[in-house]
C-alpha cells in the first residue's frame, strides 16, 4: 500500500536518477525502432516489426531482469517487440541496426533473421522467433531449469495479446503450475488490442487476458503498461513474487502500438497514446527533467543512432557460403548435399 | 542380453550416471508405467509430462538452451505431427542464433508399423523428420545399435531425433551391450518392473559401459557383391533375412544405414559401385519418400555406374495403414515382397 506521501507523489517514491534512466531508454528503444521504420521504407533492409508504443512497460522489464548466464540467472524467452528490454539489459543500438541491414556483423544471427529476433547467450536471451507463441512452450523449459536450480532466478517470457489464442499459451499455463512442480516464470502479455488487424474484442471473449490465471489460483494483475511507474511497481512485486515462491504470475499490460503491427500493415504512426509524450509532460511538471534537458536526451540519442548507422551501412553483408556454417555445431560432413539438386 | 527397450533404458541409464543427462521425460515416461513400452522404467530422473506433445518440445529445447541435455519422448511418432512446428524450432535454433546456442537434447519416439497399430500407432516419419535441416535423425534395428546410438545422441550438441521401430522393442539381437549379463532372465530379474505394486522397486543396474555408434555411419550388416539393399528400421532385419534367404541366387548387400541425417553417402556410394544393382527399402508411403531422394542422387552421382534402374520398395501411399492384417500386410513391405523385388533385380538384364 503507498503511505501517504507516495499516494500524493506521481511517481511513487522513485527515484529522480531512475525515472530520468528509464526515459533515456524509453527515447533511445523509440529513437531506434523509428530508424529501423526508414531503413526498412527505403530499401535499407527489409520487414521490420518492433516495439514503438511499449518503451514504458519494456525498459521497467529489463532494468529489473536478474541479468547473466546459465540457471542461475533470468531467461528471456521473447517476442519481436522487445527492443526496451534488450536495450535496458545493455544490448547497443549498433548490434541491432547490424540485423536490420543484415549484414555478416549481425551478432544474433549472422544477416539471417529479421529484426528484434535476439540470441544472447551472455544474459540469457534465448533465440527468438517469428512465430508467435512458441516462446511460452520454450519457457516451460527454462523455467525447468530455474527451478531445479538452486537460487531466485526466474524464466521472464512475453507475447500479444492474439497470440493468447495459441496452444503454446495454455500449455505454459498448464506446466507452470503442475503441483509437482511450480515453475518461476513470470508470463508477460502486452494487450495492444489487436492481433494484425484483427481485434481483440472481436476474436476473444475473455475479460481480460489475465482472468487465465484464475483457473490456477496463481496471481495476476492487469495493468497500464503506458505508465513506466506503474509499470516498474507491477514488475517488481511480479518478480519478487516468482523470485521468492518459485511459482508462475501472470502480467497483462495494456500498451499502445504506435506504427501499426509492423511492415506489413505498413509502418505508419497511429494517433494512440504516446508513453513517452505522457511521462515527459509528468517529468516537466514535477520538475525533475526541462524540455531543454529532454530535447537534448532526443539530440543526443539520434546522434549515437546516425553514428552506428553510418557505420553498419560501410560493414558487408554475410558471403553466400555462409549457409552452410551452424547447420550443425560440429559441421557437415563433406557428402552432405549442398549443390541444391542436380549437379 | 537385452531387447531393444531394455538397451535403450540402459543408455539412458549410462546418460544419467556419466553423461550430464538431468531430465527424462514426456507421456508415462515416469514411475508407474516407465514409457507405454519399457523404455524409461526406473530411470531416476525420468518424470511424467502433461499430454502436451508442444510443451514436451518446448521444454526440451529451453532446457537444452540451459545445458540441461534432456531426453524427452513422444509416445508415439503418429502423435508428433501437432508439434511439427516446435520440433523445426528445436532443428533451426543453431543456425537461426548464428551458432550462439547449441541444442543438444534426444527426442525419441515409437516409429512405424508391424504391431497391428492400426491408423495412429503405425505411421512412420522419415521424409518429415529428414525435411527438419539442423536436426539429426537415426533410427536403430538392434539392441545394441538402440545402445550406441542413443549414447551418441546424449553426447551430441546438436538435437537428436532417435525413432524408435515399434515392431523391434521386444527384438533380441546377437550382440552383447558392454557390461549387460548374457542371460536375458537375469537381466529382466535386475532391470524390469515387477508388475503389480511398484511403489518399494528399484532397478538393480548392470555396469553397462560407454559404447557409441557414431552417427551418420551406416553398418554393412550383410556384406554382398550383387545388389545393394540401403534400408533402416524395422525393414533392416527382413532385408538381412531375404539376403540369406537368396545366398544361393545371388549375393545380396544389406546397408543398415542407422542414421538417416547425416546419412552415410559414402558406403551406399561405394557398395553401389560394388554391385551396380540397388534397391532402397524402407516402411513410409510413397511420394517424396526419403528413398526417392537417395535415388535422385544416387541417378545424379552414379548413373555410369548403374547396371540396371535403381528400385524403392516403401509404403503405399495411402492415408493411414489399415488394422486387418491384410490391409496391413498389403500396404505395408512384407518379406515376399523385398524378395520378388530382389530377384528381379538380380535378373535384370545389364
Ligand atoms: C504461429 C504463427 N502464426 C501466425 C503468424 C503471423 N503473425 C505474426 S504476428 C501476428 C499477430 C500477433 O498478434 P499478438 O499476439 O497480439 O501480438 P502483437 O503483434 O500485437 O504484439 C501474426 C498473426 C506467426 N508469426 N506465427
Amino acid at each position: 500500500m503507498p503511505n501517504a506521501a507516495t499516494a500524493a507523489d506521481p511517481f511513487k517514491g522513485l527515484e529522480k536518477a531512475l525515472l530520468l534512466r528509464i526515459h533515456g531508454l524509453m527515447v533511445r528503444a523509440r529513437a531506434l525502432e523509428e530508424r529501423f521504420i526508414k531503413m526498412s521504407k527505403s530499401g535499407d533492409g527489409y520487414f521490420w516489426i518492433g516495439g514503438p508504443g511499449e518503451e514504458a512497460f519494456n525498459v521497467a522489464v529489463g532494468l529489473q531482469v536478474k541479468k547473466g548466464q546459465g540457471p542461475q540467472f533470468d531467461y528471456l524467452n521473447l517476442h519481436y517487440r522487445s527492443s526496451a528490454i534488450a536495450l535496458s539489459m545493455g544490448v547497443t543500438p549498433i548490434e541491432m541496426l547490424r540485423q536490420m541491414r543484415n549484414v555478416a556483423t549481425d551478432r544474433f544471427s549472422k544477416g539471417r533473421n529479421f529484426v528484434n529476433h535476439y540470441a544472447i547467450p551472455e544474459i540469457n536471451i534465448v533465440p527468438m522467433s517469428p512465430t508467435i507463441e512458441t516462446q511460452y512452450a520454450t519457457a516451460i523449459g527454462t523455467g525447468i531449469a530455474n527451478a531445479r536450480t538452486p537460487g531466485d532466478a526466474i524464466t521472464l517470457v512475453n507475447g500479444g495479446d492474439g497470440g493468447t489464442a495459441e496452444g503454446d499459451f495454455h500449455s505454459c499455463l498448464v506446466w507452470a503450475n503442475r503441483p509437482v512442480l511450480k515453475l518461476p516464470i513470470l508470463m508477460i502479455v502486452v494487450n495492444n488490442g489487436y492481433a494484425i488487424s484483427a481485434k481483440m474484442r472481436e476474436e476473444h471473449g475473455e475479460k481480460k487476458i489475465s482472468d487465465w490465471a484464475k483457473v490456477f489460483d496463481m496471481p495476476a494483475k492487469t495493468i497500464d503498461g503506458n505508465d513506466p511507474v506503474e509499470s516498474w511497481l507491477a514488475v517488481k512485486e511480479a518478480m519478487a513474487y516468482c523470485r521468492k515462491e518459485r511459482k508462475p504470475y501472470l502480467l497483462e499490460a495494456a500498451c499502445s502500438r504506435l506504427y501499426g503491427h509492423s511492415s506489413s500493415s505498413g509502418a505508419n504512426r497511429i494517433p494512440e497514446s504516446d508513453c513517452i509524450a505522457l511521462f515527459e509532460t509528468k517529468l516537466i511538471d514535477a520538475k525533475l527533467a526541462t524540455k531543454e534537458q529532454l530535447e537534448k536526451t532526443w539530440h543526443d540519442t539520434l546522434a549515437e543512432i546516425d553514428a552506428a548507422h553510418q557505420q553498419v551501412k560501410a560493414e558487408p553483408f554475410p558471403k553466400p557460403e555462409s549457409i552452410w556454417e551452424d547447420v550443425f555445431s560440429d559441421g557437415l560432413p563433406d557428402s552432405y548435399p549442398r549443390s541444391g539438386g542436380s549437379l | 542380453m537385452a531387447n531393444m527397450a531394455q538397451a535403450i533404458r540402459m543408455a539412458l541409464h549410462y546418460g544419467e550416471e556419466n553423461l550430464g543427462v538431468r531430465e527424462i521425460f514426456g507421456e508415462d515416461v515416469g514411475p508407474p508405467l516407465g514409457g507405454v513400452f519399457t523404455a524409461t522404467q526406473g530411470l531416476k530422473t525420468a518424470w511424467n509430462a502433461p499430454l502436451d506433445e508442444r510443451g514436451i518440445l518446448g521444454a526440451a529445447l529451453g532446457l537444452a538452451w540451459a545445458g540441461f541435455r534432456p531426453v524427452a519422448e513422444v509416445q508415439f511418432v503418429d502423435y508428433i505431427f501437432n508439434a511439427v512446428d516446435m520440433l523445426k524450432l528445436i532443428a533451426n535454433s543453431t543456425w537461426t542464433s548464428g551458432g550462439l546456442y547449441k541444442t543438444p537434447l534426444v527426442v525419441m519416439t515409437p516409429t512405424g508399423s508391424g504391431i497391428h497399430g492400426s491408423i495412429y500407432h503405425s505411421h512412420s516419419f522419415d521424409s518429415i523428420a529428414t525435411k527438419l535441416h539442423g536436426m539429426k535423425v537415426v533410427c536403430p534395428s538392434t539392441p545394441i545399435d538402440a545402445y550406441g546410438l542413443m549414447i551418441s545422441a546424449i553426447k551430441d550438441d546438436n538435437p537428436v531425433l532417435f525413432l524408435k521401430p515399434k515392431a523391434l522393442l521386444r527384438t533380441r539381437g546377437a550382440e552383447l551391450i558392454p557390461g549387460e549379463p548374457a542371460d536375458e532372465k537375469e537381466l529382466k530379474a535386475m532391470i524390469d518392473a515387477p508388475i503389480g505394486d511398484r511403489s518399494k522397486w528399484k532397478p538393480k543396474w548392470p555396469k553397462v559401459g560407454d559404447y557409441s555408434v557414431p552417427i551418420g555411419k551406416a553398418k554393412i550388416s550383410h556384406a554382398g557383391t550383387d545388389v545393394t539393399v540401403v534400408t533402416h528400421g524395422r525393414m533392416a532385419p527382413i532385408a538381412l533375412e531375404a539376403a540369406k534367404e537368396l545366398e544361393s541366387e545371388g549375393s545380396i548387400e544389406v546397408i543398415d544405414m542407422r542414421s538417416l541425417i547425416p546419412y552415410d553417402w559414402d558406403a551406399i556410394k561405394a557398395s553401389i559401385k560394388k554391385t551396380g544393382r540397388v534397391l532402397f527399402l524402407n516402411e513410409e508411403t510413397e511420394i517424396t519418400n526419403f528413398g526417392e531422394h537417395l535415388i535422385r542422387r544416387t541417378v545424379d552421382e552414379m548413373f555410369y555406374d548403374l547396371k540396371v534402374r535403381p528400385r524403392l520398395l516403401c509404403g503405399k501411399a495411402t492415408p493411414g495403414i489399415g488394422l486387418a492384417t491384410v490391409l496391413e500386410n498389403f500396404t505395408q513391405p512384407q518379406k515376399p515382397d523385398v524378395l520378388r523385388m530382389l530377384r528381379e533385380i538380380l535378373s535384370d538384364p545389364a
